[in-house]
């Protein structure tokens, strides 16, 4: 136990000075973006890990953030909101749409509660690119306001302190893992409240629940907010970071990148789901494009970022064979898991001996 | 005016008339059964009440304010509780979280307390805590506190489930086939157990097939045959009544 907390320790030290011990920015780069998909990851097992209500369209509320940024901070209609100020911003009007959407979706459940929210993750990118006069449609927004530290608290001259360069990731990596921590303190906070029990219940048996004094409307709502406003806060740094929104980043294969990395870490567990997310985006953002370098470097033609999809396709089919709770699951979601097996293996047993035996 | 009255009730599903014209009341502390044949409506009068189905006319009041037009969760928190014919808890919640849950309607954490566990917050959730020890106590399920609802035995996932319907502070406490899958010994445990809740001043109404607990414990009993109160009246007398006993076995004269 003891060594488990040391190295703890030590990892998060690790992960603080990071920056000063790696000089190349492309790495911290690297980080931030993984980092912004922490955030994601966080905010969607809200929704599906914690209140079990399956959203295929999370990536709807990452393009609504990013936009957010992109509209009020930069010369598109010559508001220049600040960056501090948009994280709040953008993050309550996540949460906003995320009582919209949710809203029309109260009286479903599991796959058709999944289809409808499929359908607003394409609704959504489509209305930016479609908005043209607003948005630049393909073209997307560009020379997004970058953020300037708060000087005056620095001791600088000036409030507006020009932390944030074009080419240096750093300050952005230290915003982010600011961004994170608040995030793991708020998601467990809630999951150990009378929202956090709610969401459990209604997961469990949404009418036992409403029979214990549940209100599910405001529950179920509340959790596509909170879910939505992560994915806010992580669309403004992820775009003030790049300086730039378009509609394609934010495609049906980002929501099923987030539920990949939930799927991997392990559903419903705070710690789990980062570790996940981290992985996916390390062979993504990393693993791939530097084999990619190495095959060019000794003559290969060979392009192994064509391979995420199978890749990510191939780690979700491997879990679901052989750790289907993920790697660091929730106790409860690994109960469930092993039951629903174990129904399922009594199931098909069953089935075996009513047909007899395997015909050979 | 009684605690609790049903007037008029009827409810119909297409053609299928569930529950037709039933009026009765419950006084404040008493225990009351309904029993009749299966298919007689009694399940459909509980959704009636706790608001799963909406009656197509009549009404129902508890402590003369009308539950009719009100969702599920607000009855729950005026005061009406009830327990599942086949056990709903949540499985994959321990005993402990189950009964907690049940507080939900009693505390009042919004969702920025919930967010920064404000020193307000953290006082309920110790209230509900102890509360929740209190009733599993109450229930004798203290040791299986920590245990998975699904993991405990049938018995004990009886009681649990009447301990987080407890927990809602219930004026009424509906009891759907309470004693149903239990043995003899569980029987008489769970009949004492109703008379410790009816002591601490929840009135107590049950639906019950097994006529040995409804004779037992019930002061007066409502019997239902097609949707319809057939006899009421106090277990002894309606034991004896010609209608019960041809509703339950047959007309004597053999032409059922």
């Amino acid at each position: 136990m003891q060594a488990g907390r040391y190295s703890t320790y030590a990892l998060l030290a690790l992960v603080l000075i990071f920056p000063l011990l790696d000089r190349n920015n492309s790495h911290i780069d690297f980080l931030v973006n993984a980092g912004a998909f922490i955030l994601l990851a966080l905010g969607l097992n809200i929704v599906v890990g914690f209140a079990g209500l399956l959203d295929l369209g999370y990536a709807a509320f990452f393009a609504i953030g990013s936009y957010s940024y992109a509209m009020l901070a930069s010369a598109q209609f010559g508001l220049h909101v600040p960056f501090w100020v948009m994280l709040f911003f953008a993050a309550s009007i996540a949460a906003l749409f995320g009582i919209l959407l949710g809203a029309p979706t109260l009286r479903l459940r599991g796959d058709y509660l999944a289809i409808v929210t499929l359908g607003f993750g394409e609704i959504v990118p489509q209305t930016f690119l479609n908005l043209g006069q607003w948005t630049n449609g393909p073209n997307g927004i560009g020379s997004l306001d970058r953020p300037s530290a708060p000087g005056l608290l620095l001791g600088a001259p000036d409030w507006k302190l020009h932390l944030f360069g074009l080419n240096d990731a750093t300050p952005y990596y230290y915003v982010t893992l600011a961004l994170i921590a608040l995030g793991v303190l708020l998601a467990s906070n809630l999951q150990n409240s009378r929202l956090g029990r709610a969401w459990m219940a209604i997961r469990e048996d949404e009418l036992a629940a409403r029979h214990v004094g549940i209100n599910t409307t405001v529950t179920k709502l509340s959790a596509f907010a909170l879910g939505a406003s992560f994915s806010g806060l992580a669309g403004v740094v992820y775009s003030a970071k790049l300086n730039l929104v378009s509609p394609d980043e934010f495609q049906f294969s980002v929501s099923i990148l987030v539920l990949s990395m939930l799927v991997l870490g392990g559903m419903g567990n705070i710690w789990g789901v980062i570790v996940g997310s981290f992985l996916l985006s390390f062979v993504n953002g990393f693993l791939l494009p530097q084999s990619t370098n190495l095959a060019h470097a000794v003559g290969l033609n060979l392009d192994f970022t064509n391979y995420r999809f199978f890749l990510y396709g191939a780690i979700l089919v491997g879990m679901m064979l052989f750790r289907p709770e993920g790697l660091i699951p929730s106790r409860q979601r690994r109960a469930e898991l092993r039951v629903a097996l174990a129904d399922a293996g009594v199931a098909a047993q069953e089935q075996a001996e009513y047909e007899g035996p395997p015909r050979t | 005016m009684s605690f609790f009255q049903l007037t008029g009730l009827r409810k119909t599903f297409g053609g299928l008339v569930a529950v037709n014209d039933l009026s009765f009341s419950i006084e404040a502390g008493s225990i009351v059964a309904m029993i009749g044949p299966n298919g007689a409506g009694k399940s459909t009068v509980f959704n009636l009440i706790t608001g799963i189905y909406r009656p197509t006319s009549g009404s129902i009041d508890l402590e003369g304010r009308s539950l009719c037009r009100l969702r599920t969760d607000a009855i729950t928190a005026l005061g009406v509780a009830r327990t599942f014919q086949n056990i709903r808890l949540f499985s994959f919640m321990s005993a402990l979280d189950n009964v907690m849950t049940g507080r939900h309607a009693q505390m009042h954490a919004n969702l920025v307390a919930s967010l920064l566990h404000t020193p307000g917050q953290r006082a309920e959730e110790r209230r509900a805590h102890e509360r929740a020890r209190e009733l599993l106590r109450f229930v004798d399920l203290e040791p299986s506190s920590h245990e998975y609802a699904r993991n405990l035995p049938y018995g004990h996932q009886r009681r649990l489930e009447i301990a987080r319907a407890l927990a809602t502070d219930p004026k009424l406490l509906l009891l759907d086939e309470p004693a149903a899958g239990m043995n003899p010994r569980e029987k008489d445990d769970l009949v004492a157990l109703i008379e410790r809740i009816r002591k601490s001043g929840v009135t107590i109404f049950l639906i019950e097939h097994d006529m040995r607990v409804v004779m037992n414990i019930s002061e007066r009993v409502t019997v239902l045959d097609h949707g319809e109160k057939i006899a009421e009246g106090p277990p002894e007398v309606v034991r004896n009544d010609e209608r019960v006993i041809e509703a339950y076995l047959g007309r004597a004269d053999g032409a059922a």
